[in-house]
Formats: C-alpha cells, sequence, structure tokens
C-alpha cells in the first residue's frame, strides 16, 4: 500500500495540522517508510489472538458517583491564550 | 567538580544523618554545577528559589523522623507538571505553560524531602532516542572521545546528561518505549522503568498511555531502589495506578542472586549487532553465572515485531493524547489572519506549535486509526502486542526469575549524525528495550563497560511484574561484578 501526496493531505487534515502543499510529496515518503516498517505484522498469524486492552489484568475502580472537585474556574482558565468573562474565547465557529 | 554534587543519594543520606554536611550545602553544590554546565544543555528551567527553600525546611526537620529523600537535590524531567513551574514536554506548543497543579510523582518527591533544582531537557512530547527533537535545543552527553557532540539518548537525555555530569544527585524520567533505559545506558548510569501501574501517571504529560511510566535515573542501583519506592503508589487520580502495597526495595539488594534463573533470549541477537555489544553480553552473562545464578537460552520469538507493533500503538494512542494541543485551553495559539475559523486556528497552532517528529507521528497515528485501516493496522498491532506479552509469560512460567539483554544497539552516536538518516533507522535504537513496554514489566539498565573508544555501555535486565526487588536485586548483583566506576572527564 502506498500512501499519494492526495492521502497525505487527508491525513493532515484529519489530525489538523496544516502542511503546505510543496512539503506534502516528502511527507507522502515518510509515511510510506514508516508504513512499509509496519508491514511487517502482516507475517504474524493472528488467527484467535485477542487485541490487548490492558497490559496488566485488572479491573478499573469504581466509585461513588458525587462531585469530588470542581469551583476552579479561575485555575481552568489560567492558561488560556484567551480568556473572556469566565470562558475561553476562541474565533467565531457559528454564522 | 564539587565532592558533594558527586555524592550517590546513600552517601548524601548518610553524611546528612552524621551532620557532616547540610541539605543547604548538597543544593548549592548542585545549583553552582548547573550554573556552570550551560554546553550540556540539561536543565531547561532552573528552579534555584524553590531549592534553596526546599533545602533550608529539609535542613529543619533533619533527625531520625526525616523523611527519605529529606535534602536529595534532584532534576525533573520536563514532562512532569510541577505547579507553578514551566513544564512543557519541551514543546514549543506548551511555552509559557505553568501548571497549576503538581505531578502525584513530583509531589511525593516533595513529601518525601526531595530538592528541585530543575527541569530537564527532553525530546519534544517524548518522541526521540536522541533529545534532538526538543525546542530548547540538543541535550548533550558529557561522555565524549574527540570534539564531537555525542547525544545523551532520548528522550530523558537531559536527565542522563544531568547524572552523569553530577549536576545532581538523581533524576525522574519516563520511559514509552526505552526513553530510561537507553540514555541510561548511553552516559554509564543506571535507570530503571518500573511495572506497568507502579508509578502514577497522574501530571505526567501523556505520550502513549498504554506504555508510559515513570522511574528514576541514578548513579547506582541503590539510589534507583531508594527513588523508586519514593515515586510509586497507588493512586486514585490513576485509573492504571495498581493498588498493592510497595515494598523496601533498599531492603531486597543482598547481592546474592544464587540459584536465580537467568535467561538469554536468543533473538536479541541482531545482524550487524557491534561485536562489543555482543561481547558485553557475554560478559553479563558470565558475571551473572558466576555470582551463582543459573544461565539458561530462552526464545522471544515475537520479538522482531515489536518495534513495529509499537509504532503503530504508541503514534495511535498520541495522535488522541495530543488532540488537546488547540490553542484554546493552554499553550501557544497561531496568529490568525482575518476571517480565520477555528479549524484553520486548529491547524496553523498545531502545524506551529508541534515539531516535525511529533507532527509525523500525530498524522501516523491519526492515519492507522482513521477509517477503513483501524483493523488492519490498529487492531492487528494489539493482537501482535498480546503475542509478545505471551512471549514473556511463557519464560518466566517455566522458572526465569529474570533476562538479561543488552540496553542498546550500539553506544552514543554523535548529535546530527543521524540527520539525514529514514525515521525507521532512528526508531532501531529502542529495539531491545520497547518489548517491556508493550508486555508492561519491569526493566533496568545497568552500566557495563566501556566500548573501545571510552564510551558506556549498558546491560538491560527485564524482570517480572511486580518483581523490581528481585530485578533491582540481580542489577545490584550486577554492578557489584561489573565493577563499573569511569566517569567523564569534564570539559563543559
Amino acid at each position: 500500500m502506498s500512501i499519494d501526496t492526495e492521502t497525505a493531505a487527508r491525513v493532515a487534515h484529519l489530525a489538523r495540522i496544516r502542511v503546505e502543499e510543496d512539503r506534502l510529496p516528502a511527507l507522502a515518503q515518510e509515511f510510506n517508510t514508516i508504513l512499509g516498517f509496519i508491514e511487517q505484522l502482516n507475517e504474524v498469524d493472528v488467527e484467535g489472538v485477542e487485541p490487548m486492552t490492558s497490559v496488566t489484568p485488572m479491573r478499573l475502580k469504581r466509585r461513588d458517583d458525587v462531585v469530588t472537585d470542581g469551583g476552579q474556574q479561575d485555575a481552568v482558565l489560567k492558561n488560556a491564550p484567551d480568556a473572556r468573562e469566565g470562558f475561553f474565547a476562541v474565533p467565531k465557529v457559528v454564522e | 567538580m564539587s565532592e558533594l554534587s558527586r555524592l550517590t543519594i546513600h552517601a548524601a543520606r548518610d553524611a546528612l544523618a552524621k551532620g557532616e554536611t547540610t541539605a543547604a550545602d548538597l543544593t548549592e553544590a548542585c545549583l553552582t554545577e548547573i550554573e556552570g554546565a550551560g554546553a550540556l544543555n540539561g536543565f531547561v528551567h532552573h528552579t534555584p528559589e524553590i531549592a534553596r527553600d526546599q533545602a533550608r525546611a529539609a535542613d529543619a526537620r533533619r533527625g531520625a523522623d526525616a523523611p527519605a529523600l529529606n535534602g536529595i537535590p534532584l532534576g525533573i524531567k520536563d514532562l512532569f507538571c510541577t505547579k507553578g513551574v514551566p513544564s512543557q514536554a519541551a514543546s514549543r506548543i506548551l511555552s509559557g505553560f505553568r501548571p497549576e497543579y503538581e505531578s502525584t510523582v513530583t509531589r511525593k518527591l516533595f513529601e518525601s524531602g526531595a530538592v528541585m533544582l530543575g527541569k530537564l531537557n527532553m525530546d519534544e512530547f517524548a518522541m526521540g532516542s536522541s533529545n534532538e527533537t526538543s525546542t530548547y535545543g540538543d541535550a548533550v552527553n558529557p561522555w565524549r572521545t574527540d570534539d564531537r557532540k555525542l547525544t545523551p539518548g532520548g528522550s530523558s537525555g537531559g536527565s542522563a546528561s544531568a547524572v552523569a555530569a553530577d549536576l545532581c544527585l538523581a533524576a525522574t524520567g519516563t520511559d514509552t518505549g526505552g526513553s530510561i533505559r537507553q540514555p541510561a545506558a548511553f552516559t554509564g548510569i543506571t535507570g530503571i522503568k518500573p511495572t506497568y501501574g507502579r508509578v502514577s501517571r497522574w501530571g505526567i504529560i501523556a505520550f502513549a498511555s498504554s506504555l508510559d511510566q515513570a522511574g528514576p535515573m541514578t548513579k547506582d542501583v541503590r539510589d534507583a531502589a531508594i527513588l523508586l519506592r519514593e515515586m510509586c503508589g497507588h493512586d486514585p487520580l490513576d485509573s492504571t495506578s495498581a493498588d498493592l502495597a510497595v515494598p523496601d526495595f533498599e531492603a531486597a539488594l543482598t547481592g546474592d542472586i544464587r540459584g536465580k534463573t537467568i535467561g538469554i533470549p536468543r533473538e536479541y541477537r541482531m545482524d550487524g549487532m557491534p561485536e562489543e555489544i555482543e561481547a558485553l553480553w557475554t560478559r553479563g552473562r558470565e558475571m551473572l553465572a558466576d555470582a551463582g545464578a543459573r544461565i539458561v537460552d530462552i526464545s522471544l520469538p515475537h520479538t522482531k515485531y515489536a518495534l513495529p507493533a509499537y509504532y503503530v500503538i504508541a503514534p495511535a494512542e498520541a495522535s488522541s493524547n495530543l488532540a488537546r494541543y488547540d490553542g484554546v485551553r493552554f499553550g501557544h495559539r497561531a496568529k490568525l489572519a482575518q476571517g480565520d475559523g477555528i479549524a484553520d486556528m486548529y491547524e496553523k497552532t498545531r502545524a506551529e506549535g508541534f515539531g516535525d517528529e511529533v507532527q509525523r507521528r500525530v498524522m501516523v497515528g491519526t492515519y492507522v486509526l482513521s477509517a477503513g485501516f483501524y483493523d488492519a493496522y490498529y487492531n492487528r498491532a494489539r493482537k501482535v502486542r498480546t503475542l509478545i506479552k505471551r512471549d514473556f509469560e511463557q519464560v518466566f512460567a517455566e522458572g526465569v526469575d529474570a533476562i538479561l539483554t543488552p540496553a542498546t544497539p550500539s553506544a552514543a552516536f554523535g548529535l546530527g549524525e543521524m540527520a539525514h538518516a529514514d525515521p525507521v533507522q532512528m526508531y532501531l535504537n529502542d529495539v531491545f528495550t520497547v518489548t517491556v513496554n508493550l508486555a508492561g514489566l519491569p526493566g533496568i539498565s545497568v552500566p557495563a563497560g566501556l566500548d573501545g573508544k571510552g564510551l558506556p555501555l549498558g546491560l538491560q535486565l527485564i524482570g517480572r511484574p511486580w518483581e523490581e526487588g528481585d530485578l533491582l536485586n540481580t542489577a545490584y548483583a550486577l554492578e557489584r561484578a561489573a565493577g563499573f566506576v569511569a566517569k567523564p572527564e569534564k570539559w563543559w
């Protein structure tokens, strides 16, 4: 399987990373090198093997469904590039 | 070189207990060393005021009841969130970020009396094996053979460099595919990655959550045991943190490994492996045999597929974890043009904020998780991961206590030397370490010798899950037999 510049552009968009047109061929080439390396996995017989979900068999802990934290609006907004009136500010999303 | 900054944790602990030195003196000695070591680019955020305050507090609480790390000056990898102190995973996208909270590991270290000297250089988001993807520039290995600057390894390159150069007594690292063990081997120090779930990941900036574990990087095995114990423990804030008692790892260090069974995996004998690595591995085997261990040849048949599986799973998890860097909640936001919408903001911010390797891995991860490829890549890799873990389970079930391998396929290489190689060439650095993360096992790198040019080489021991005490003891026996005492000659 080989990745063309069109696929590279689509992946970049899915990842929300702007890639300029002239960089796409080199990027597609890098993807192909890495995917070529990954293709080795096709040699392995995985028939009937469960995909791993947790490396250490453990049941996730449960706790009572109660509020344990909150009321930290200032701390939450402290590092925002643009915070106004208690909110994160972003460019207009709806017309 | 200051005598005080050269101390191990246990030597400093003894000196403090006897009143031969103070936390303040230890801290000043380290701060002076750090100031003179700009050429190593290990410490990237300096916190002398915090260090002096913590040292003063440590001196005030000296005595029989003092906590285990009272007055011990440490360096902290930039991946750990430290309250009010820059914590940016060596990425431009987190420039200016000062966490409002403390990671569980650093909180525990401070509660144990440790002193933080500053934050340490690393590969961006821990993605790299040479510390060359850092927004702070390369960290430099204190070891060298000529005028060339060598890599300290990665991703915990700053931690390795700082400990090897005696800028601090020890440091924290994190390991997703070898990021503690490979730099430890490249710089002649000790580094252990504990069992997955031993150390809380809360407040450690996430790379690949099913593989990431923090651990200590130290001057010897005893220090690794001491520091690891203080980092471990159940944490309700990390759902994968194990609710198990933390043993006294230092008490396990008897050096007696008689009757232990050490496995030598034949699949770790790689084509093109330098003869010196092969010879070191053979010597390690002999040393453990001389100490009374039984040496057996074993097979881990899926070893070859560990790196390709890793380069599906780790980027997939990274693409998901790094989705949070969107220019909205923290860190960098790109300057927008008139009329740019929110998607432009995301795309420009991430293009400016992430370096090339991080972008590459996020996009590879996005691809392997995308509709139509999820089964072919991601699910297949997770099945191979099951098989890799099963390989280890089988040899442990057959009575193997620990597995001995080389830590790295070479000694430290020159910074910039891999610039024109394809990304896969760099990935091969982790060929001996990455299996351990995929299987969730504890692994330790112990300095075991010098190559022909005088650069350090390490051996890796892999242990059974949750048996870090036993693993550290085997490492202790290996350390005593190897007698590695070489130090880099100061040039910085």
